[in-house]
């Protein structure tokens, strides 16, 4: 399927959350998600499902003021 | 007077917050921090590939630097934008303190007073510790105070302008008809000695970052501002003598010799 990541547009296989973001390449407890605009909690990843379209942020610290 | 700045329940020594960003480097970013003394810190999120290691890297500081964490919005434009940042934030930070920022102008990064006071409701009532970036608005800021926030940010100047308190008659409404608020001057701080400023108004702390970060030399520059905060907060405590038009000599002027009663130029 075809969604967005970060912005950009990709092909991914796996439509659970957990799955996509291995397959993504993320690791660690140093990202959050949000999927359409809405944060995701970490608790909720088995549950979320990603469907074709799905615009996926994936954030992680940064330095600011 | 406390000598201590108490905001949300806890006390702190420190009466400036920084931010971490616009440092020449890393390590520049923690000797100022460092020496600025600040015990809460401001930073953000955004967007990152996996392959990119610095948030990991960054969070490892941040442990080990021991301050508070004050995540911001920065960026945000709308309450939905700012809700959802706030809770990545308190997942990634464990933190429900939070620099609401909701910015109205892309021109001036101006507060969108409607939607930060629409976004602080939400996120009071979500269990978030609210500190909003705002306008130097009396009627603005009572609406924040209204809506939950037990602490108020107001700009001094805009962000990164380093044009220091634009607006002292609002500043100092602000100051006067909100006196149990602790109040933060937020963005705009260029010198030390506006910092100062503001502490001799009887605000509570400075929040910058750009000024000691964009110095020639941010450590020095941090320690500078240390200096100027705990100045003016000293001189707030002592209480300023008040302005007069006329000159008021100084030195006593009984007995002063040469002075002839019938001296026109004396008289």
């Amino acid at each position: 399927m075809e969604i967005q990541v970060n912005g950009e547009s990709r092909r991914a296989e796996r439509n659970d959350l957990p799955g996509l973001l291995r397959e993504l390449g993320y690791s660690g407890e140093t990202f959050a998600v949000a999927v359409n605009g809405d944060f995701v909690p970490r608790a909720q990843y088995p549950d979320t499902r990603i469907a074709e379209g799905d615009h996926l942020d994936v954030v992680a610290p940064v330095v600011g003021g | 007077m406390s000598a201590k700045l108490e905001l949300y329940g806890e006390r702190f020594d420190s009466r400036l917050l920084v931010g971490t960003a616009l440092y020449p480097s890393p390590a520049i970013m923690r000797e100022s921090v460092r020496e600025s003394g600040a015990e809460i810190i401001t930073l953000s999120l955004r967007r990152q590939n996996p392959e990119q290691q610095q948030g990991k890297m960054l969070w490892d500081y941040i442990r080990e630097s021991g301050c508070r964490l004050l995540p911001n919005t920065a960026g945000c434009k709308t309450p939905r934008e700012a809700i959802a940042l706030a809770e990545m934030s308190r997942e990634i930070f464990r933190t429900n303190w939070l620099k609401l920022e909701v910015v109205g102008d892309d021109y001036n990064l101006q507060p969108d007073p409607y939607g930060l006071v629409e976004a602080a409701r939400e996120l009071v009532e979500r269990g978030f510790k609210v500190l909003p970036y705002c306008t130097d608005d009396l009627l603005v800021c009572r609406k924040l105070l209204d809506v939950g926030c037990e602490v108020l940010m107001p700009w001094g100047a805009p962000i990164g302008t380093g044009l220091g308190l634009l607006n002292r008659y609002n500043l100092r409404t602000l100051r006067e008809r909100l006196p149990d608020t602790p109040l933060i001057i937020d963005a705009g701080i260029g010198a030390p000695s506006q910092a100062a400023e503001a502490m001799e108004m009887g605000y509570d702390a400075v929040l910058l970052n750009t000024a000691i970060a964009r110095a020639q030399e941010p450590v020095q520059m941090a320690r500078a501002f240390r200096l100027a905060i705990e100045s003016g907060r000293s001189a707030h405590a002592a209480g300023l003598m008040l302005q007069r038009q006329t000159a008021s000599p100084s030195t006593p002027t009984l007995d002063m010799p040469f002075w002839q009663q019938s001296d026109p130029a004396t008289q």
